[in-house]
């Protein structure tokens, strides 16, 4: 793993009128490495994944990537400079079929060829390639994304509840796909819920609550720490 | 932009349908009028298959269905007939320039697409109001005639118009059938369904509606122009009554938006019984006319096309 950060935010602010969604956020991320991100509901941490993909811009701070300040780019233009992202809630594009979600990522947002077939079976979806993404089961479509985010070649890939729904069998395949994506020297961030899912593929944990940086280390450090345990049952 | 791979999609299944439907367009209206003495039904019939088709390119395309499109037919008129009057450039060229003029008020027009749905749509009428009373006042009629519109009946010549009608109506279905085939048609399929994971996949959500409102502006423009030739004398009502843009939509939706051939087939339908009853049963015609919307929206919400389409086969 390289010590030169992939990743920095430096006192990121993210403002919805009067209340601070994310509020002086700091912190960064390797390349290879899974970052976990955790907190009570409304911490910020979807906030947190939606500034550094650009659907949102930071009202204040700086987000840098690979060495370029990058918060003022639109989404389209991270997304070739190789930042991605999956969706809490899927969204494929439901009248087209699994390909074309696939194909339309590789051709628009990729900056070297891709190949498509690879990312189908990477996916496990190759045997839906022709199927309309609208048929797929919610897991699929999980997956769908994922594919369509990878299928851009990303460095550095945000990954947003991607366990939430999945059944055991689900989320160990998903797990394996995640950690083998980080073997592959993609950096993740992965906001979730479920911590034993987080446990198994994540290095680090940044705990957020009411928009602020909790807690950094290990979720074993975390499930100890009091402040940490009150922020998550409003101790 | 990645210029290797994915493939294409396949060039056969495309650009033959595509071709065979563009030649059954032009060799209808070139041999129709030796069958049906009525060139002005057929230049009309024209016209808003061309208004139609350029219409489904955005709305089919984008998702943005603009109420004011005759603001660009009107603007097309009369920066054609100006053009007419003021320079000494043949009438055909001055339909293209006036197509261009048009183009270059949706650049003006264009913050309008940052609003959405039906702010969107409320807001093009609206714009298309401007431009109506812009081109009817009566201080400016030194310049646009006022209420009392132009006249470019020196430059009066049906059959050049009809046939120049012809090429815009073989213009907008030809686009469509690049919006529908090309990878530019596939990013604006995804833009429609969802334009935040558009963007995602490295689309330039912005940039690419904005491309698509000036085509469609252009092609309104264009078949203004020609529109206006054809008539050579006309008021601003004429250019700009919201007639024009409720035909445009009801003839894209009645075929169905996002293909091809829908937009054509509707404007050809509806517009033949439009004449048909307007003329045999003028006491009937707003009846039967709305019984047949209604009937279609109940039942074919996605247009004619959805008719094959439900059955597994594949149009274009």
């Amino acid at each position: 793993m390289s010590s030169e950060p992939l990743l920095e935010l430096d006192g990121v602010v993210k403002r919805f009128g009067g209340l601070a969604a994310l509020d002086g956020v700091n912190f960064t991320v390797a390349p290879g490495e899974i970052l976990g991100l955790v907190g009570p509901n409304g911490s910020g941490k979807t906030t947190a994944i939606n500034v550094i993909s650009g659907v949102y811009h930071a009202d204040a701070g700086s987000i840098t990537f690979c060495g370029r300040r990058i918060d003022r780019l639109p989404a389209f233009r991270r997304v070739p400079l190789g930042i991605n992202r999956t969706f809490q809630v899927p969204k494929p594009f439901h009248a087209m079929t699994v390909r074309e979600n696939i194909e339309v990522a590789a051709y628009f947002g990729a900056h070297t060829p891709v190949d498509v077939d690879a990312v189908l079976e990477e996916v496990e979806l190759a045997r839906h390639a022709g199927e309309l993404a609208s048929g797929l089961t919610v897991n699929q479509q999980k997956r769908l994304d994922l594919g369509r985010a990878l299928a851009t070649g990303p460095k550095l890939l945000l990954v947003d509840e991607i366990g939430a729904g999945l059944n055991p069998g689900e989320l160990s395949v998903v797990a394996t796909l995640l950690s083998s994506l980080a073997a592959r020297g993609i950096a993740l961030i992965v906001v979730e819920h479920l911590l034993d899912f987080l446990n198994r593929i994540a290095q680090r944990v940044m705990v957020l609550n009411a928009g602020r940086m909790l807690f950094e280390g290990s979720l074993e450090d975390a499930s100890r720490n009091p402040d940490v345990v009150a922020a998550f049952i409003g101790g | 932009m990645n210029e290797t791979l994915p493939p294409e999609p396949n060039r056969l299944r495309t650009i033959v349908p595509s071709a065979l439907t563009l030649a059954a367009i032009a060799l209808a209206f070139i041999v129709a009028p030796h069958l049906y003495g009525n060139r002005s039904l057929l230049f009309s019939m024209m016209t808003f298959v061309a208004l139609a088709q350029g219409l489904n390119l955005l709305y089919g395309f984008t998702g943005y269905l603009p109420f004011g499109y005759v603001g660009f037919f009107g603007t097309g008129a009369y920066a054609t007939s100006l053009l007419v009057l003021h320079t000494h450039v043949p009438a055909i060229a001055c339909v293209a320039l006036g197509g261009i003029c048009t183009v270059i008020v949706a650049i003006i027009l264009g913050p309008l697409l940052r609003l959405a749905g039906a702010y969107f749509a409320i807001a093009s009428l609206a714009a298309s109001q401007i431009l109506y009373n812009i081109f009817s006042n009566q201080d400016l009629a030194s310049v646009t005639g006022g209420p009392y519109g132009l006249k470019i009946d020196q430059v009066y010549n049906p059959t050049a118009s009809y046939f120049t009608m012809l090429a815009i109506a073989l213009l907008a279905t030809g686009l469509a059938a690049h919006f529908r085939f090309s990878r530019f048609g596939m990013a604006l399929r995804a833009m429609n369904q969802d334009p935040t994971s558009a963007s995602m996949a490295g689309i330039d959500v912005v940039r690419q509606r904005l491309v698509v409102w000036l085509i469609s502006a252009g092609v309104a423009g264009l078949a203004g122009g020609a529109y206006a030739w054809n008539l050579s004398v006309f008021y601003p009502d004429a250019v700009f009554t919201l007639q024009i843009s409720v035909f445009a939509i009801v003839f894209a939706l009645f075929g169905g938006v996002g293909t091809v051939l829908g937009p054509v087939i509707g404007a050809v339908v509806l517009y033949a019984i439009y004449n048909t009853v307007g003329i045999s049963a003028p006491q009937y015609f707003e009846f039967i006319y709305g019984l047949l919307i209604v009937v279609l929206v109940l039942f074919l919400p996605n247009g004619l096309m959805s008719l094959l389409t439900r059955r597994g086969v594949r149009v274009i």
